[in-house]
């Protein structure tokens, strides 16, 4: 559903996860309800929408470290509130990246990536670190391995992260307002980062705020507030003729604090 | 003046023994109630709550006694040094519960989100991302523990355990220079104690970290 101008050539499109009714509430606080859409490989689905919105805690509903109350998450058609005892091993087909970074503060930049598959994947010592420098030559953190958390800007914390994220080698990425934490010069490396990998087709479901990341790469944008999906489009349609009055204002709301996003449209630019 | 040195570090022997190994169980049962209290399902973190709050809200000399004069009506029967031992161990652990848990607290559920986003499981994340870095947050205050239990651990001298407070009061009986035996034993108390504390600055210097 509202794909289907995307002029992007290959229509062979799978779906990779599966978002069905999710519903989730603490205590007597409902924050997502009812929500559901599709993703499909290779493409990058943009989540906005008002804080308070749910749209962090459906992140979470989508690998299950909040498990929904009602409603599921199918991974290619595996239904994740059935997985029986083996949550864990689905959840790492996930990667996560988080606003506030999560890195591990004892360990160095080299260990935070390298202990997923270490100790999830159980991939021997010196794979894992080959893994690892991968992950972090592609997000240009190579000659940082041996820093600690505490010793990085908040871009290198952030592409560290994301590091870790990919050297699982997951199906799916989900990112939790990646560049919402980071002083305005450090958010361009951030997203520089995140559309390569959008370039390499990487599945991801991004929250986020940055329209003009969502304007270069996203296939599908979803407006969400208060729990709920208001409105779904492509970039083209939310920018062009948002058809809800919610959407209408929030979106004008976003011009009038970021400007028109053009400072971080340019670095996008090249993608188009 | 030098002839009852000997006899007083006899009793700094067994002050030492009692204090680290009740630092050692103190360790193991902060730890657990740290993380019964923190990550515990209900009745377990009720149980660890519980143990930290009665032993903390009672004197360590009427835990020791309890155990001690209180143990023997049950049938349960330790020796002296096993007494003060068990009595300090299990006081310590109260105590050290709290600094474990506050360490922990202080990492956030951050970290834990991260790494079970990853695949680990609850019981690899506490063991590999939490407790590393809880041990080296706890440093600074859980040196206070480690600096009072020879301090403490004197109350063993009640029930007759010969610790160097113990010594101390022999000694007196035969020479009879209070004033000048307990200046000695405050002296090697002190000496003690600075040495735990500089050996704990170096570690902690050694492994600190930055949580953000």
């Amino acid at each position: 559903m509202g794909t289907g101008e995307e002029a992007t050539g290959d229509r062979y499109l799978t779906k990779v996860v599966s978002v069905r009714d999710v519903w989730k509430s603490y205590g007597k606080v409902e924050v997502v309800k009812g929500v559901s859409f599709d993703v499909e490989e290779g493409t990058t689905t943009v989540i906005f929408g008002p804080s308070g919105a749910g749209k962090s805690t459906l992140l979470r509903c989508i690998n299950m470290l909040y498990p929904p109350d009602r409603g599921t998450v199918l991974l290619r058609d595996i239904d994740l509130m059935k997985t029986g005892g083996k949550i864990n091993y689905y959840r790492s087909r996930f990667g996560m990246v988080f606003q506030h970074f999560n890195l591990f503060s004892h360990m160095t930049v080299l260990d935070n990536v390298m202990i997923g598959p270490r100790i999830v994947k159980k991939i021997p010592q010196d794979q894992a670190k080959t893994i690892a420098l991968e992950a972090l030559e592609e997000v240009r953190m190579k000659d940082w391995c041996n820093h600690y958390p505490s010793q990085l800007s908040g871009g290198q914390k952030q592409r560290t992260g994301i590091a870790r994220a990919l050297a699982m080698d997951p199906e799916v990425i989900l990112f939790d307002e990646p560049t919402s934490a980071l002083d305005p010069e450090l958010i361009g490396e951030v997203l520089q980062t995140m559309l390569d990998l959008a370039r390499e087709k990487k599945t991801m479901i991004c929250v986020t705020h940055e329209m003009g990341f969502a304007k270069a790469v996203a296939s599908e944008m979803i407006f969400m507030d208060e729990g709920a999906v208001v409105e779904t489009g492509s970039p083209e349609h939310f920018f062009t003729n948002p058809a809800n009055e919610r959407t209408q204002r929030f979106l004008s709301r976003l011009t009038e604090l970021y400007g028109r996003h053009e400072s971080r449209e340019n670095l996008a630019a090249d993608e188009k | 003046m030098i002839d009852y040195l000997g006899d007083l570090f006899e009793g700094l022997f067994v002050t030492f023994q009692l204090s680290f190994t009740a630092l050692g169980i103190g360790v193991i049962l902060g730890l657990a109630a740290a993380l019964a209290r923190k990550y515990g399902q209900r009745p377990i973190s009720y149980l660890a709550n519980a143990y930290i709050e009665i032993i903390r809200g009672t004197p360590l000399t009427v835990q020791l006694f309890i155990i001690y004069f209180g143990l023997p009506s049950l049938g349960v029967l330790f020796s002296p040094t096993l007494s003060a031992i068990v009595a300090l161990g299990i006081n310590s652990g109260a105590y050290q519960a709290e600094y474990f848990r506050g360490a922990i607290e202080s990492i956030g559920g951050g970290q834990m989100e991260a790494a079970l986003s990853l695949g680990m499981s609850r019981v690899q994340t506490i063991f590999r991302i939490i407790l590393p870095q809880a041990f080296r947050l706890a440093l600074p205050s859980w040196s206070n523990e480690a600096a009072y239990l020879p301090k403490y651990s004197s109350v063993a001298f009640l029930v007759t355990v010969p610790e160097l407070l113990a010594r101390s009061k022999m000694v007196i009986s035969r020479n009879l220079k209070p004033l000048e035996v307990y200046f000695v034993v405050g002296l090697i108390y002190l000496a003690t104690i600075a040495t735990i504390s500089k050996i704990l600055d170096m570690v902690y210097e050694k492994y600190k970290i930055t949580v953000e």
